[in-house]
């Protein structure tokens, strides 16, 4: 397990927005949490990465407790992530969108940079290759000078996982993905997220949406519905547990009763 | 602020070689011939002309040996020549020198980093009373010894410039602490407040600064070989201390440019703008958000201390109302006018908005009532400073918001959406949602069963089919 996330919970006020739930996230594996909306992924995310602090419970990974830690410790620890809705840097090039993500992974320091130290051109020059790689890994090498704002929108989420990349992460958390994108881009996608485990041997977890890329993407899937844990495994066991289709479809189309009113 | 990474601008602009060395010998020649025999507003007009020559020495292109020696021509030899027979212009072009070094380093807190600063003539303050306090009898009268009683051995002044910038820093650490957790508007009343703070202890500590009645006479470093230079030169004694700090500033104004722009092409750099665009996703990133805002505060307040102890050494008198909250606004709105987060932009800002204040309005102020002697004295153009002031930086924010020479992101964050190009807005962010909505359901398979939202999409279809 290169991840164990142990009964985190998060309360929100008197909202229970998650409730004592566990992952267990294999070595190089691509893991999807889905669930209907508001059932709280987003907010288990940001509890992994740092940004909201868990109630109880514990965050393991490949065997540091992450629970305290601020998101940029959490980073430099090997957890990176890409957001639900985009959060490039709009005004900086592709490159330098991916050169900040190389920041806790580069060593020159203040006074490097004002006297333009050996280790400070080294530093520059290796973490500029590093970009020019991660770019041309995500097919992004021909808008390297292109301000991140000018990219496509599909080719905006290529980036932030590449941005994401930069940081040297073992686990990669990607927040819904394919959101927005046609189906065929969504296919170049998935292509993309089986490379960055096979190539670079990255453990991937994703939240999404879209069913198509979960199912035929997950080698384990976890299912969250009103900050708890519904189901848990094989794509095609989540697929037809009756709870699962209970949260998303409501209570009487999981029962067969669906679209019956329409008529 | 042009990275080493963005494409090289095609050169289309004409050649203007010889129009710049024309332009800056022309201008130059006759500053040097009219500058005492012209009335007031002329010769302002002329100085601000002849500086314009620094600027299109930057602006234009030109051959490199023509900007280099229009540069060093203007400033090593015209301008020490002026300032000889005309001790005010020299007064105000080390004025000038010392406000572009403070929104240079102004221009690291908001331009890059974003923090929105208002107090920042704090740290001004803190560089100009320690040199103050321990060059003037002041020291003597805290500590009641006699061996102070005419201050401390001036030549510690090298040592104070150190001190200066230490001082800044760390009291821009101190005051960063507490605040940085604040964003936006919430960060600027703060620092306001802390600003006001500063100035207050300057006024009530009167043991230590002599209360509003100012500190005076401040010394300033003997430097016997350059006086002598000066005094070669045809420099009065006087002008002595005017003369040595005239250099002290172009080297420091030098060398903080050069920081700056090796800041700002850096790891760290990057992570100032990072924060400015999005503080959250430059945390996900591995960006220290406290560690590095705490950087930007310290390096900006350590340009401000460092100008400060020259600023008490060149006017001799300090008392708090040289540090008052509009001198942090005039800083700020130099680096607005100038262009945020652009080195150029910030000194050309510095010098039009020192140049307005101290030289042209007077001068405009001087001329009038000489011409109308009977001028109603509500008319008098020098009580509208502000409000001329006030007028430009009106126009500014509603036509040219990015600043007179803007940084190149800066013009995008500006202009974003402007000639629609994509933006990745909620509204576009929808369009393509609604767009893939359209596909999915022509290319639906059993997995799509369990997407959300597509049972009503699937309703819609059908009723369409039916109709």
């Amino acid at each position: 397990m290169i991840l164990d996330v142990n009964g985190i919970t998060k309360t929100f006020g008197g909202l229970l927005a998650v409730n004592s739930v566990d992952l267990k996230v294999p070595d190089r594996s691509i893991v999807s949490v889905i669930g209907p909306n508001g059932a709280g992924k987003t907010t288990f995310f940001n509890m992994i990465t740092g940004i909201y602090k868990p109630d109880k419970g514990s965050i393991v990974l490949g065997g540091r407790d992450l629970v305290g830690l601020r998101p940029d410790q959490v980073t430099a620890a090997g957890i990176a992530r890409t957001f639900q809705n985009i959060r490039l840097f709009s005004a900086m090039t592709a490159e330098e969108n991916i050169l900040v993500g190389r920041h806790p992974r580069q060593k020159s320091s203040f006074v490097d940079a004002l006297l333009r130290t050996r280790r400070f051109r080294e530093d520059e020059a290796a973490a500029r290759a590093k970009a020019r790689e991660l770019l041309d890994f995500v097919n992004l090498g021909r808008y390297r000078n292109e301000f991140a704002t000018n990219l496509p929108y599909g080719d905006q989420r290529r980036l932030e996982i590449a941005r994401a990349l930069a940081t040297d992460p073992k686990l990669v958390l990607l927040d819904e993905p394919a959101a927005g994108m046609n189906p065929r881009e969504t296919e170049d996608l998935k292509a993309l997220i089986r490379r960055i485990r096979d190539e670079l041997g990255v453990t991937v977890v994703l939240i999404e949406h879209d069913m198509r890329l979960v199912m035929t993407l997950s080698e384990q899937i976890t299912v969250l519905d009103y900050g708890t844990k519904i189901a848990e495994g094989l794509p095609h066991e989540v697929r037809n547990d009756a709870r699962v289709m209970e949260a998303y479809l409501g209570r009487g189309a999981a029962a067969g009763e669906y679209g019956k009113e329409a008529r | 602020m042009t990275t080493a990474s963005l494409p090289p601008r095609p050169s289309t602009r004409p050649d203007r070689t010889w129009l710049l060395v024309a332009y800056t010998v022309i201008t130059g020649a006759l500053l040097v011939i009219f500058e005492q025999n012209l009335p007031t507003l002329a010769q302002s007009g002329l100085l601000t002309l002849f500086l314009a020559s620094l600027y299109f020495a930057h602006q234009w292109r030109a051959a490199p040996w023509a900007k280099i020696a229009v540069g060093a021509a203007s400033l090593l030899f015209v301008l020490p020549l002026v300032g000889r027979d005309n001790g005010a212009i020299f007064d105000l072009i080390i004025q000038i020198a010392i406000f572009a070094a403070l929104a240079l380093g102004l221009n690291i807190v908001v331009g890059l980093a974003g923090l929105l600063d208002l107090g920042y003539v704090a740290f001004f303050a803190v560089g100009a009373y320690l040199w103050g306090i321990f060059a003037s009898p002041q020291i003597g009268r805290i500590y009641e010894g006699a061996a102070f009683a005419n201050g401390i051995n001036p030549n510690l002044f090298w040592l104070f410039l150190a001190v200066g910038i230490a001082a800044a820093a760390f009291v821009g650490i101190l005051i960063g602490l507490p605040v940085l957790k604040l964003r936006g508007d919430y960060l600027a009343i703060v620092t306001l407040g802390l600003g006001e703070v500063i100035r207050v202890l300057a006024t009530n500590l009167t043991v230590y600064t002599n209360g509003s009645q100012g500190i005076t006479p401040i010394g300033s470093a003997p430097v016997g070989p350059l006086n002598a230079v000066a005094a070669r030169l045809g420099f009065t004694e006087d002008q002595y201390n005017l003369f040595f700090l005239y250099f002290l500033v172009l080297l420091i104004v030098g060398l903080v440019i050069l920081v700056n722009t090796r800041l700002d092409r850096s790891r760290i750099g990057r992570a100032w703008i990072a924060i400015r665009e999005d503080e959250v996703a430059a945390q996900a990133m591995g960006v220290p958000l406290v560690r590095t805002k705490l950087l930007a505060f310290a390096t900006g307040a350590s340009f401000a201390g460092i100008m400060g102890v020259i600023f008490a050494a060149k006017q001799a008198f300090i008392s708090p109302e040289s540090f008052n909250f509009f001198q942090s606004i005039g800083v700020l709105s130099m680096v607005i006018l100038g262009g945020m987060g652009s080195i150029p932009g910030v000194i050309l800002g510095a010098g039009v908005v020192t140049l307005l204040n101290l030289n042209l309005l007077p001068a405009l102020s001087e001329q009038l009532q000489a011409t109308i002697p009977n001028l109603n004295p509500n008319l008098d153009p020098a009580k509208y400073q502000r409000f001329i002031f006030g007028v430009i930086l009106v126009l500014m924010m509603l036509y040219r918001p990015e600043g007179l020479l803007p940084s190149v992101r800066r013009q995008i964050e500006m202009h974003e959406g402007d000639d629609g190009t994509a933006v990745p807005d909620s509204l576009s962010d929808n369009a393509a949602r609604a767009a893939n909505g359209g596909a999915l359901t022509t290319g639906r398979n059993a997995e799509d069963a369990l997407s959300p939202g597509l049972a009503t999409r699937e309703e819609n279809d059908r009723s369409g089919e039916e109709r």
